[in-house]
């Protein structure tokens, strides 16, 4: 029996229990982690699984079920479950579902790979891994930290309007991590970022990162803060580095035009959208500058697929253009119940999950400066960058974030560093605060987005370069 | 009769006998997962989703190295696909001089009893809540879920060392909505008998109205009267940051053993066996009770076999996945009410929907529906100014050591003033540190019934009381 086959079975089994739709994931996903400290192999993690989830749609009511055996009858069994799941729902029934168009398709989608991640040796990896920390705590780290991540998965879908897709979509990435610990604080200092950079990629990613070229210096760094000047408190201007806006993107943007926020299907957990569907297409989200767009086929980006986990196809379209909001993540049922025609931004955290409408690759098109100029235009401010605190309220409008490292930035020059530098805002005014915007755009990788109940981790991408924001309030502590 | 789980374990462990020699030493876990969660929103069911699985995760340690693998293929093929691939994984891995060694054999006392009804909970008996739950908020818009979670696992080693347990839990959480504001309610129990969506319906709907219509206020250090769902947050970030033995072996703790670090009023003690939940943990060493802190005096710290070992110290069962990297966490924190504390017998807990109806203290304080019940009120009442906050939110620490934090208020804050609850304030953002939050002389006072509330994970719970402080810092407010 096939993976297809049996997608195939669960959903002919949820059709005959009464479901008018139904789709079915296979799954296969293997997964490695490795993490090092202090010049010494931490952690070797690896896992397996294997399993199918069936969703049926009965009158208006969805359900979902999830078992790890492929047999015929274990998804046979999937598939009356939901079916049944479903009819329960009906006993605090909603609106009429209606599922936008997305056209059957037999497909078959493999992301961009050139070294096998997996295929690498674990000596290799570790060794890498305990060089990098290695030298880290030889440059005075207190704690020195290193990880990658690996996911290859394989997957086959299934639907009752007849799609027919497999996918295999590998993503890797990496990074380290220096920590010095002070008297009542500690200090971190991370390369490329926090947990590392990611993309649905080979190894070759994690090898163009170079990390040991890096350990050296951001262990000195995070010695250097504990003794650094305290990031001033006031309203200023604020230069982020592209690391910390990809996380601003993704907090105060992806979040906020995801669909099922928008209507009120999170409301309870993750929260909702400041934004109203009655002002798409006119309302002013940022300034000019501001071009974003949501674009799963960027290659190598980790929000990147060939078909989503509904079988609609990725496709780019806009969500910010010129600084007026114009579109947004959905899925086939949300974008039916706002008179949209498009879904495409569905993905399910593996074959147990529930597909939901999650980012894919949301990120800023490039500005026409560069970082150095954007410095050289300032004469009194505070350039920040990487990420080391991020927290927003429940309609994506208040958010607070710290960062690693700061610089005074004085007439036009980079200048002290400083520590502890926190800004907070409301982000329609923060993004039309923005003035400049440089060309170099990264696509960072987020892999750790939560959200969903039961909860989902989801992969994404975010382009975004350095830029620079006006009168904005810096320096918020304790 | 033996589990069926213990038999895939002890199979594993025979496994990895069998193809790496009788030195090998190996840890196998193996459970059986049935989790069913159905979610509303805009007062329907528009989630409702169940799983079956099962894991098995295989520690290894031969020749002086270390490996862990896990997988869901429990076929003898695929079984013997993970030994074998953990086996070449650990080959190729550097030495690991820092191996703990396995947990001897060693008695693992049974779990509470398991309540058949919520293991087997069928998907009508999770929507009647639901039913209950949006019918109870008259007219309001009802979000949220009702969660029904069932485990049956078992623990082997090459040691000759084994346990074995079953679990089951309930939870619902769900908010109301007028249009402008949001009332929560939310419970963990061990039965989902325990649990009334009537009762939480209303509550969460006379919360919602009283919230409406909010005043902003000015950012500064306000006196506070948090509910349960606050304290939770509260618990938790101590329980990650404070309380990891892998942390505080670091100096990335604030925790001091021996010293007086928290008001005298704190006690705080893991325990995970005090609602249903698995005997044993991830290295096989039982769970039990561990007092973190007493009267205010930290006591202890939480380790797995590999922290404890580093500081000289022993397991106190605190081995979980990812536990090499993040540490050992303690996922069943109780802030002790006084009256339990001291030994009292009219104190206790609130597991499921028994506390006192939202009724009962209509006209205790100014706003109606705003306090919740008698315990709360009489938090409130010796407040001369400060705020009654429900629940936070996206809370992220901005230093571990200190434990520093920002988040946001969320589902109703509200001003009081001479012991009344005046009128209803827009959320505040706030940065605090927790341990000074909680110091000696800043805790004003406890309720005197503890409440469970349940995490985004079955079996993570935290239990507490009301809780009144002196200070907390809000650093901005709804504009910014």
């Amino acid at each position: 029996m096939t993976e297809f086959d049996a997608a195939t079975a669960a959903v002919q089994a949820a059709l005959d229990a009464g479901a008018r739709y139904a789709d079915a994931r296979v799954m296969h996903r293997r997964y490695e982690s490795m993490s090092a400290r202090n010049g010494e192999i931490e952690e070797l993690a690896q896992d397996e699984s294997i399993g199918l989830g069936v969703r049926a749609l009965v009158g208006s009511s969805w359900g979902f079920h999830a078992v790890p055996d492929l047999s015929d009858a274990a998804a046979r069994d999937a598939g009356r479950r939901a079916a049944r799941t479903a009819a329960a729902s009906a006993r605090v029934p909603g609106p009429a579902v209606d599922l936008v168009p997305t056209g059957a398709a037999t497909a078959s989608w493999a992301s961009p790979c050139t070294v096998d991640p997996l295929g690498v040796p674990l000596s290799s990896k570790g060794d890498l891994l305990v060089g990098a920390t290695r030298t880290m705590a030889e440059h005075g780290a207190d704690v020195a930290e290193g990880l990658y991540q690996v996911w290859d998965t394989a997957k086959w879908f299934v639907s009752s309007e007849g799609h027919r897709i497999d996918q295999r979509i590998r993503e890797c990435g990496g990074g380290i991590s220096a920590t010095s610990i002070g008297d009542g604080e500690t200090q971190r200092r991370s390369y490329p970022s926090y947990r590392g950079q990611y993309g649905t990629s080979g190894w070759e990613l994690v090898d163009s990162l170079d990390l040991a070229a890096h350990a050296a210096r951001i262990a000195e760094e995070s010695r250097a803060l504990l003794t650094a000047p305290l990031c001033p408190a006031g309203e200023t201007d604020l230069i982020l580095g592209g690391e910390q806006l990809a996380l601003q993107i993704h907090e105060s943007v992806g979040h906020a035009i995801e669909l099922d926020r928008i209507l009120g299907w999170e409301a309870a957990f993750a929260g909702t959208s400041w934004l109203d569907l009655a002002q798409l297409g006119s309302l002013r989200y940022g300034s000019d500058l501001m071009n974003v767009t949501i674009d799963p086929t960027i290659p190598g980006a980790l929000g990147s697929f060939g078909y989503d986990d509904e079988g609609s196809p990725a496709v780019r379209r806009d969500a910010v253009r010129e600084g007026r909001w114009v579109g947004v993540l959905a899925g086939r049922d949300s974008a039916a119940v706002a008179g949209l025609d498009y879904g495409g931004s569905v993905r399910a955290d593996g074959w147990a999950r529930l597909p939901m409408v999650r980012m894919t690759n949301v990120g800023l098109e490039p500005g026409p400066h560069t970082l150095e100029e954007i410095i050289a235009a300032t004469d009194d401010g505070v350039l920040m960058d990487v990420n080391r605190s991020w927290s927003i309220d429940d309609k994506r409008l208040n958010f607070q974030f710290g960062c690693e490292i700061g610089w005074e930035v004085r007439k036009g020059r980079r200048g002290r560093m400083l520590r502890n530098p926190t800004y907070t805002g409301i982000g329609p005014l923060f993004w039309r605060s923005m003035d400049m915007l440089s060309s170099e755009v990264v696509a960072w990788g987020t892999p750790n987005c939560g959200k969903g109940q039961p909860g989902q981790i989801g992969h994404t991408g975010h382009p975004a370069a350095p830029a620079r924001f006006r009168n904005v309030r810096v320096g918020v502590r304790a | 009769m033996t589990a069926p789980e213990l038999d895939l374990a002890g199979q594993v462990v025979e496994l990895v006998r069998r193809l790496a020699g009788p030195d090998a030493q190996a840890e196998a876990v193996v459970t059986r997962s049935d989790l069913a969660l159905t979610r509303f929103a805009n007062s329907f069911v528009h989630q409702n989703v169940a799983e079956s699985t099962v894991g098995v995760r295989l520690r290894l340690h031969v020749d002086g190295r270390t490996a862990a693998g896990s997988g869901s293929l429990v076929t003898a093929d695929g079984l013997r696909a993970l030994v074998e691939r953990t086996l070449a994984a650990a080959r190729l891995c550097p030495p690991d001089p820092g191996w703990p060694g396995l947990s001897p054999p060693a008695p693992v006392a049974a779990g509470a009893a398991v309540d058949e009804a919520t293991a087997y909970a069928e998907p009508d008996e999770r929507a009647a809540r639901v039913r209950a739950f949006v019918d109870a908020v008259g007219g309001l818009e009802a979000a949220g879920y009702c969660r029904t979670s069932y485990r049956s696992g078992a623990f082997a080693n090459s040691a000759g060392h084994s346990a074995h347990g079953r679990t089951a839990e309930a939870a619902m959480d769900g908010i109301a909505r007028t249009g402008g504001s949001d009332g929560v309610a939310r419970r963990c129990a061990d039965r989902l008998a325990d649990l009334d969506g009537a009762d939480l319906g209303a509550r969460a709907a006379a919360k919602a109205r009283a919230a409406a219509e909010p005043v902003e206020l000015p950012p500064g250090r306000y006196e506070v009267v948090f509910e349960p769902a606050a304290v939770a947050d509260l618990l938790q970030n101590l329980s990650w940051f404070g309380f990891n033995g892998k942390r505080y072996a670091e100096r990335q703790s604030f925790a001091e053993p021996g010293r007086a670090q928290f008001d005298r009023s704190v006690t705080l003690v893991d325990d995970p066996l005090h609602g249903s939940g698995l005997p044993y943990d991830l290295e096989g060493t039982a769970r039990r009770e561990l007092t973190l802190v007493d009267a205010g005096v930290t006591r202890a710290v939480a380790h797995d076999r590999r922290s404890a070992a580093g500081v000289g110290a022993s397991s106190t069962g605190h081995a979980s996945p990812g536990g090499a990297t993040f540490g050992p966490i303690p996922h069943n924190i109780r802030l002790l009410a006084p009256s339990v504390a001291g030994g009292a017998p009219d104190g206790g807990t609130v597991a499921g929907g028994g506390a006192p109806p939202a009724t009962s203290v209509a006209g205790l304080a100014g706003v109606a529906g705003a306090v919740a019940d008698a315990d709360t009120a009489a938090l409130v009442a010796g407040v001369r100014r400060g705020l009654l906050v429900s629940d936070l939110w996206y809370t992220r620490v901005l230093d571990p050591k200190s434990l520093v934090v920002t988040g946001l208020t969320r589902n109703g804050v509200w001003l009081v003033e001479d012991g009344a609850v005046t009128r209803a304030v827009r959320d505040l953002r706030f940065t605090e540190s927790y341990p000074r939050a909680l110091g000696p002389g800043a805790v004003l006072g406890l309720g005197r019934r503890a409440v469970r509330q349940p995490d985004r994970v079955d079996g993570v719970w935290w239990e507490a009381p009301p809780l009144r402080l002196a200070s907390w810092n809000f650093t901005g407010g709804a504009s910014g």
